[in-house]
């Protein structure tokens, strides 16, 4: 169960982190609390998961470049294939789906030959073809996201 | 926007997140041998150009109770997907919403939107929403759950 303060370092402050010099006695100002106490909510809510950060959102293929691929990997593979492709330090968020499509991962990479050659080897080895879907239009504004605590669930 | 090398270093020293001290601009400056006032001139100008989108608390969906996280995938025409795409991005469940190419015929979908919801019901509610708005523009659609996180970091860009 989340306090206040904690519920609304998390609703709140997704975006407009200050960029000053003391930011977090800028928060614990706005809330009225003291800097130690923003401090330790924030560590606390790292700790146990609720949030993965305090710091800034990178958007999608600003820096380097980046593309969502898909891969059809029979199933008695998968587990296999997709350990494998972990190990590649350019692959991030690898997902097993519930579709044909059972392999979904990101890669991102300093650049478009960069991330080329790491597909072409992940074909080569895996004998399975990779499917490229970068990214054409962002439409997302990235406010964050609203939650919602009316179930009472955290 | 030009990314300049202090901003690369900026942003592979954030990433990970900002330390929790008084001072985390110093603490990141020290790092890089510049100013703290530098640090934050630089990621400044990247928030303005959009190349930061935001900075803040960046929440972890699954272990706030948001156990259903659907890729919704859809066939929208091409003269409509921009439209269609500005206004399903907007909608408070979508966390994501991208245009990416089709890859005919195994592959139709063109758009997609990333939904969370608490509930297998919550999200289909959300599901049928985005239906209604598209209407006849979706030629058709398509929901893929994730059965198993296999690897999750953050953005890693090279030393």
């Amino acid at each position: 169960m989340l306090n206040e303060l904690q519920k609304r370092l998390l609703n709140d402050y997704q975006r407009d982190f200050p960029l000053s010099s003391q930011p977090y006695r800028d928060i614990a100002a706005e809330l009225g609390v003291a800097e130690a106490e923003v401090l330790t909510a924030l560590q606390y809510l790292i700790d146990q998961g609720y949030i993965s950060r305090v710091g800034p959102v990178i958007a999608p293929n600003r820096v380097g470049s980046s593309a969502l691929v898909a891969m059809r990997v029979p199933p008695e593979r998968l587990q296999q294939v997709a350990e494998w492709i972990s190990r590649f330090p350019e692959v991030n968020h690898n997902y097993e789906r519930e579709h044909h499509y059972n392999l979904w991962f990101v890669l991102i990479a300093s650049d478009r030959q960069h991330l080329q050659a790491v597909l072409d080897e992940i074909e080569k080895q895996t004998a399975v073809p990779a499917m490229q879907l970068p990214m054409l239009t962002d439409y997302g504004i990235d406010l964050g996201f609203e939650l919602d605590w009316n179930d009472g669930s955290v | 926007m030009e990314i300049t090398d202090l901003d690369r270093k900026i942003i592979q020293a954030t990433q990970a997140g900002l330390p929790l001290t008084r001072h985390p601009y110093r603490t990141i400056a020290a790092q890089l041998g510049v100013s703290a006032e530098r640090v934050m001139q630089r990621m400044t100008a990247m928030l303005e150009a959009g190349v930061i989108r935001r900075i803040g608390a960046v929440p972890n969906h699954y272990r706030l109770g948001y156990h259903y996280n659907g890729m919704t995938v859809w066939d929208v025409e091409d003269v409509q997907v921009n439209g269609m795409g500005e206004r399903i991005g907007k909608l408070s469940f979508v966390s994501h919403c991208y245009q990416r190419p089709r890859h005919l015929p195994e592959w139709p979908y063109n758009l997609f939107a990333m939904v969370h919801g608490r509930t297998e019901a919550e999200v289909a509610v959300q599901i049928q929403q985005i239906a209604s708005l598209l209407g006849e523009h979706s030629r058709g659609h398509e929901v893929l759950y994730s059965s198993r996180i296999l690897k999750k970091t953050g953005l890693r860009i090279e030393k």
